[in-house]
């Protein structure tokens, strides 16, 4: 108990962000029309491409001569980089036809 | 000034664009421009990480240049792929393009891991050695895996590479169950007992999640595909926010908690619009119990109509409504059959379209294809409207579309995809029904629809069909 207390206390602030982030995102998606399902998910998956922050970082901290963290480093930021572009894009080629038949 | 303090106001904006953008994205008239604010966000933290995070001056020199160019390789090589892909791929094939691009990103956070890992048992790593630490660096080696060779394994069964019979064992899930223990063995006893041989069990636990990302897709049936891409994405939202927490990086914290708290709620919409649970989405698997069916459609027989008669039951009707399905996104067929709706509506014949929630491949995936054809919004009716309007209109004309109009689902206990709300065609008077051939659908069951007495078979390519019918409709 006594553990789970100090843990508490110590990552409060943290444990916080995380409650509002998940309330967050349940309350900004629950009102989507069926039509937008799509695009939305493919949003969705651009902005969890923000893992290239981290892959970023991994790269950073590899040392010069450490080739496989490197290697691997590079490869993550290569598909992290794909994720984050292609994510974007494809979601706006989608919603891009929304815009058109409005006029 | 501190450049880490340039640093945190950059992620605070950008986490800021990611929330705005998202609820933007959420309504039809934002939702391009959500898409583009989050996209900003996203360049300013990728950008202010490249140029302003610290842990970029660990080393000096030659080593630090050489890490920069290996990075901005590597952001130009993605960044240029990823470009091209979205822009080449066809719009039909769009779902399976996420499935992918969601994959890569899963396959960003384990190898993230598994570098960190290294890092860690080298002494260089940025969290030090915890017991928390650990189990986050080994929680974003399993999801980020599963969502990698997962996401692949979607992308393949949506191309038609690989057929859902091929690749499940006997007592699969059992087998999928052993997998999952043994993972969660592994991730334990890597966290509190291998001590130095710690890497080379994290090298055999990033295996193995392989292994079981593929196992975790393979015996659900493409159908349902939509449904296991949507996890998989939260499954990948996850994986960013453990990792946020590893590096203390608010910006992966809140953009991955958004992701999987967004991804899940999405999840649960999709399977609501099935009448599924998620679990039997996930566990159950779809189609191998179409033998229980009670109802053999064999000994039936089918009535097929010409187009000279299809023409002209279409042009002599009040109201006709159009069902589309993925057959007629397959045929590229989306332009034809506004060609045709334009056609019948100028001969005063008042045209509708039902929409199912999961014609296409995901839901929305069939209003994007009218879109992009010029469709008219107001002319599309979700399943519940729909369904009223069925039953006042003169002729329906199923074009492509198989499962959603099944009736099966509503009368036949003994079949897979009964309690699925589907578009209730046969209760209009007349009931058109273009195929390519007398094939099932997607999930590999019979359709009584075709024999059914108000039923008629216009067999043919969609596009060649509806093409036929608009020049035979400007003869009468």
């Amino acid at each position: 108990m006594e553990v789970f207390f100090s843990f508490l206390h110590d990552n409060l602030l943290l444990i916080y962000l995380l409650i509002f982030s998940i309330l967050l995102g349940i309350e900004v998606i629950s009102k989507v029309p069926a039509v937008l399902h799509t695009p939305l998910m493919s949003g969705a998956n651009a902005i969890h491409g923000v893992v290239l922050v981290g892959a970023i970082i991994v790269l950073f901290n590899a040392r010069a001569d450490d080739y496989l963290s490197l290697s691997l480093g590079f490869i993550a930021v290569v598909f992290g980089t794909l994720n984050v572009v292609g994510g974007f894009a494809v979601t706006d080629r989608m919603l891009e036809m929304f815009k058109k038949k409005k006029k | 000034m501190n450049a880490t303090y340039l640093l945190d106001l950059l992620y605070l904006i950008a986490a800021i664009t990611f929330v705005v953008g998202l609820k933007m994205l959420s309504h039809p008239d934002t939702a391009r421009r959500g898409n583009q604010v989050a996209a900003v966000g996203m360049t300013l933290a990728v950008l202010g990480t490249l140029l302003l995070h610290p842990s970029a001056d660990r080393e000096m020199g030659d080593a630090r240049t050489m890490k920069l160019l290996l990075l901005y390789a590597a952001l130009a090589i993605g960044g240029a792929i990823g470009w091209i892909a979205a822009y080449r791929v066809k719009m039909t094939s769009m779902p399976q393009m996420v499935s992918l691009f969601n994959g890569l990103g899963g396959g960003c956070a384990a190898l993230l891991a598994v570098a960190e890992l290294k890092l860690q048992h080298d002494g260089f790593g940025h969290a030090g050695i915890s017991y928390g630490a650990m189990i986050l660096v080994l929680f974003t080696m399993f999801f980020g895996s599963v969502s990698f060779t997962g996401s692949l394994l979607a992308y393949a069964k949506l191309e038609d590479l690989v057929k859902d019979s091929a690749i499940t064992l006997p007592r699969h899930s059992v087998v999928n169950m052993i997998l999952l223990a043994g993972i969660l063995g592994l991730i334990a006893y890597i966290t509190f007992g291998a001590g130095e041989n710690g890497m080379m069990w994290g090298l055999i636990l990033f295996g193995i999640s392989l292994v079981y990302g593929f196992m975790f897709v393979a015996p659900i049936g493409g159908a349902d595909m939509p449904v296991v891409i949507s996890v998989l994405n939260s499954f990948t939202g996850l994986t960013a926010a453990a990792a946020g927490i590893i590096y203390e990086n608010l910006i992966m914290l809140v953009g991955g908690i958004l992701v999987g708290a967004s991804g899940s709620i999405l999840t649960i919409l999709m399977c609501k619009a099935m009448n599924r649970s998620i679990m039997n989405v996930l566990v159950g698997s779809f189609g191998g119990s179409s033998a229980a069916s009670t109802k053999n459609a064999g000994d039936q027989t089918v009535r097929e109509i010409s187009v000279n008669d299809a023409a002209v039951l279409l042009n002599y009707s009040g109201s006709v409504m159009i069902v589309p399905g993925y057959g007629l996104a397959v045929a590229q067929a989306q332009k034809i059959c506004k060609e045709l709706d334009e056609l019948l509506e100028s001969n005063g014949v008042d045209v509708k379209y039902a929409i199912h929630p999961v014609a296409g491949r995901m839901p929305g995936h069939m209003n994007v294809l009218l879109a992009e054809a010029d469709v008219p919004y107001p002319k599309l009716f979700d399943l519940e409207e729909a369904n009223d309007l069925l039953a006042k209109s003169d002729v329906v004309i199923v074009v492509g579309a198989n499962d959603v109009v099944n009736p099966a689902a509503k009368d036949d206990p003994g079949s897979p995809i009964y309690g699925m709300p589907v578009l209730e065609v046969w209760e209009s008077k007349n009931v058109i029904v273009m195929k390519r051939s007398m094939k099932s659908g997607y999930a590999g069951i019979e359709n009584e629809l075709f024999f059914h007495p108000k039923t008629k078979m216009l067999f043919g390519d969609a596009k060649d069909t509806l093409q036929k019918l608009v020049s035979e409709v400007k003869s009468l």
